[in-house]
């Protein structure tokens, strides 16, 4: 039998009784849709941190109370225990004078607060206290004036450098630098505005404004700024190599000021990449996980085919008989049986890919998070469905090439 | 060409082993030659059946030697058999055998799907299906279902079907078994219409009348052939 004619042959044996391939196939497409959205989601997942992290610039060092990146430990460093071990002000400036090979030290520390400026008020914007290292730590670039100094920092000078966005709502198209802006009930000067640089992830850094780290310590005593304690260090190496060399100097110097064991110390540093290699090992261990999700559900839907074939074969057994009787070989029954049974799984990934790329952007659309299509997903499910007809269908089919042609003609 | 389209030689059929061994044939001799018209009668169990599926390939002798059409098929494999019974074979079945989901042309195209005719277009074999079922008098019945036509209609369509691949060797298993008398009727006459264009059939029936009207008879009792005298009577009236 040719090939043509055996497909035709499988297709109408699967249109046979329509509702029952349909619901044979549910298994393999709810198995096919859930390996691509999930996938999906997962990779949209990955890609936000990335984003985030990478959006943090190169040969970044990051020095977080103890080893937290989420859950954070008491420790002595930062108080009694029980308390966060974040970092003093003290701290920061202790490490941005004594350390070597490095081509800046910042923090940023973050508060809202309305603002008032030229002709207008605004709510809730994004105050950043930073060091004058900012720029050359983050990469950032300012547009207009200039940023401010290590000398303004140390004398706690009021000024403030404006996001692009703050500087347009606020003065419009007149010039803002030597302006005055209200930020809650103080008074700063303007002396720059920052680069444009639209929105990155999900923070539009266009809406900020960057006072000294000083002003925010000293004189507002950190009050509305998450206490007056340092969440994060930021330390940026003169180059790549440095990196080791200036991460083995933090914990010297911090560990020393804190007179405690460098080896146990109760903070923790670390470079971008430690955290995207964090990310990624659990990343991992989310995928191999769904990975044995989608093979179960896919044996699952390979099973549903298997039986629904076995019952196939036994309710057409007469017919059987007939097509051996008017001249097909048993290889010809067989290939008849697995071809239908591979159409339906087929089928069933065919609706399942299309279910997986809607479902994957209406997650992605409707369910608030980010999701990001695998493009290798779409072929390995696909085919993983093929596989799984293959292998269910060919014990039925092997069953119907081994009948009798005799006793099959004579079953009712 | 062999004058023989059936040759068998001291066929043996045996079901099982030792005590539960039932010899369906037994050192059966026949022979028919090409353009003959054959009756097959016997009481229930006496082996009739079992000698129609080893003619038609459909199971093999125990022992003995079966040439058909000029080809020994006594030691052919499955494959081999299933080959055959494409092309030198038409089954007529008592219960018709149609596919339901299939039109009646479908039906009478399926043994082309497995043989050599793949040359053909789909549209020459739909033609010849067509002329076919036109020749047993269905010419206004094409597309029409297997439910939709009457038990000598399907008939008729299953007697297209065995003719589609122009077979050496026509074999019916009481083909009027399920029919009312005016349907019976009607299938003989095309058998005779066949048998007078030259085609050889083999026909099982229990019906006197029926076998009468073949052109002669083979009794088979006990799994042999037996009585002589109709091989004489068509002597005579030749
Ligand atoms: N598959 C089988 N297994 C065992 N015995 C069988 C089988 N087929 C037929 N027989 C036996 O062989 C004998 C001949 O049967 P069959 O050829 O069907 O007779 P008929 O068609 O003349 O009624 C009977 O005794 C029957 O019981
Ligand atoms: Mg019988």
């Amino acid at each position: 039998m040719t090939l043509p004619n055996s497909f035709r042959v499988a297709w109408e044996g699967v249109m046979l009784n329509k509702l029952r391939s349909f619901l044979t196939t549910l298994g393999i497409i709810i198995g096919v849709a859930a390996v691509i959205i999930m996938l999906a989601v997962s990779a949209g997942a990955e890609a936000a941190i990335e984003d985030q992290i990478s959006g943090l610039g190169a040969n970044l060092i990051m020095v977080t109370p103890f080893r937290s990146f989420g859950g954070v430990r008491g420790g002595p460093g930062g108080g009694g225990p029980g308390s966060i071990t974040t970092f003093t002000y003290d701290e920061v400036l202790f490490l941005s004078q004594n350390l070597n090979n490095v081509s800046g030290v910042s923090l940023e520390q973050s508060t809202t607060q309305t603002v008032k400026g030229g002709v207008s008020t605004l709510n809730s914007v994004s105050i950043v206290g930073v060091t004058a290292d900012f720029l050359e730590v983050r990469d950032y670039e300012v547009g207009a004036g200039r940023f401010f100094t290590h000398a303004e920092n140390d004398a706690t000078q009021r000024v403030a450098v404006l996001g692009a966005g703050i500087a347009e709502d606020l003065f419009n198209d007149a010039d803002p630098i030597g302006q005055q802006v209200r930020i809650g009930s103080s008074r700063f000067t303007v002396i720059g505005v920052m680069a444009e640089q639209g929105v990155v992830g999900a923070t539009d850094n266009d809406g900020r404004i960057y006072i000294p780290a000083s002003v925010v310590f000293k004189k507002f005593g950190g009050t509305g700024f998450g206490g007056d304690r340092v969440r994060m260090i930021l330390v940026k190496a003169e180059d790549g190599d440095a990196l080791e060399v200036v991460m083995d100097q933090i914990t010297a110097l911090l560990a020393g000021r804190r007179q405690i064991d460098p080896n146990e110390p109760n903070f923790g540093v670390r470079t971008q990449q430690d955290i995207v290699d964090a990310r990624a090992s659990t990343t991992a261990a989310f995928r191999s996980l769904l990975a044995w999700v989608a093979a179960v559900s896919l044996v699952v839907g390979g099973i549903g085919i298997m039986n629904i074939m076995l019952v196939s074969v036994t309710e057409r057994t007469r017919e059987i008989g007939l097509r051996q009787a008017l001249g097909a070989r048993p290889r010809d029954v067989q290939r008849q049986f697995l071809l239908e049974a591979v159409m339906l799984s087929l089928v069933g990934g065919l609706a399942g890919l299309v279910f997986g790329v809607a479902g994957s952007f209406i997650f992605g659309e409707l369910g608030g998070m980010r999701t990001e299509l695998v493009p290798l997903s779409l072929p390995l499910a696909f085919g993983a469905s093929a596989a799984v007809g293959i292998f269910f269908g060919y014990y039925p089919a092997t069953q119907a090439a081994q009948l009798d042609p005799i006793e099959a003609l004579r079953r009712e | 060409m062999s004058e023989f389209v059936i040759e068998i030689h001291r066929m043996t059929k045996t079901y099982g082993e030792g005590d539960i061994a039932v010899h369906a044939l037994i050192e059966l001799d026949l022979q028919v030659e090409r353009g003959d018209f054959v009756a097959i009668m016997g009481p229930s169990g006496s082996g009739k059946s079992t000698l129609m599926n080893i003619i038609g390939c459909l199971d093999r002798a125990t022992s003995g030697l079966y040439i058909l059409d000029g080809e020994d098929v006594s030691q052919m494999n499955r494959d081999q058999l299933a080959s055959v019974r494409n092309r030198k074979v038409g089954f007529v079945f008592q219960s018709y055998n149609l596919l339901p989901r299939l039109s009646a042309r479908k039906n009478v195209m399926l043994p082309m799907m497995y043989n050599g005719f793949q040359n053909w277009s789909e549209e020459q074999r739909s033609d010849r299906a067509a002329e076919l079922l036109e020749l047993v008098g269905l010419g206004d019945r094409l597309h029409h279902l297997p439910t939709e036509l009457s038990g000598g209609q399907q008939q008729r369509v299953a007697i297209a079907r065995a003719l589609i691949n122009d077979p050496s060797l026509i074999l019916a298993d009481e083909p009027t078994g399920n029919l009312d008398t005016r349907s019976s009727a009607e299938i003989m006459a095309i058998f005779h219409r066949l048998h007078q264009q030259g085609a050889t059939i083999v026909m099982v029936t229990h019906e006197p009348d029926r076998a009468l009207e073949a052109q002669r008879t083979v009794n088979v009792l006990d799994g042999r052939v037996v009585s002589p005298e109709s091989e004489m009577e068509r002597l005579v009236v030749s």
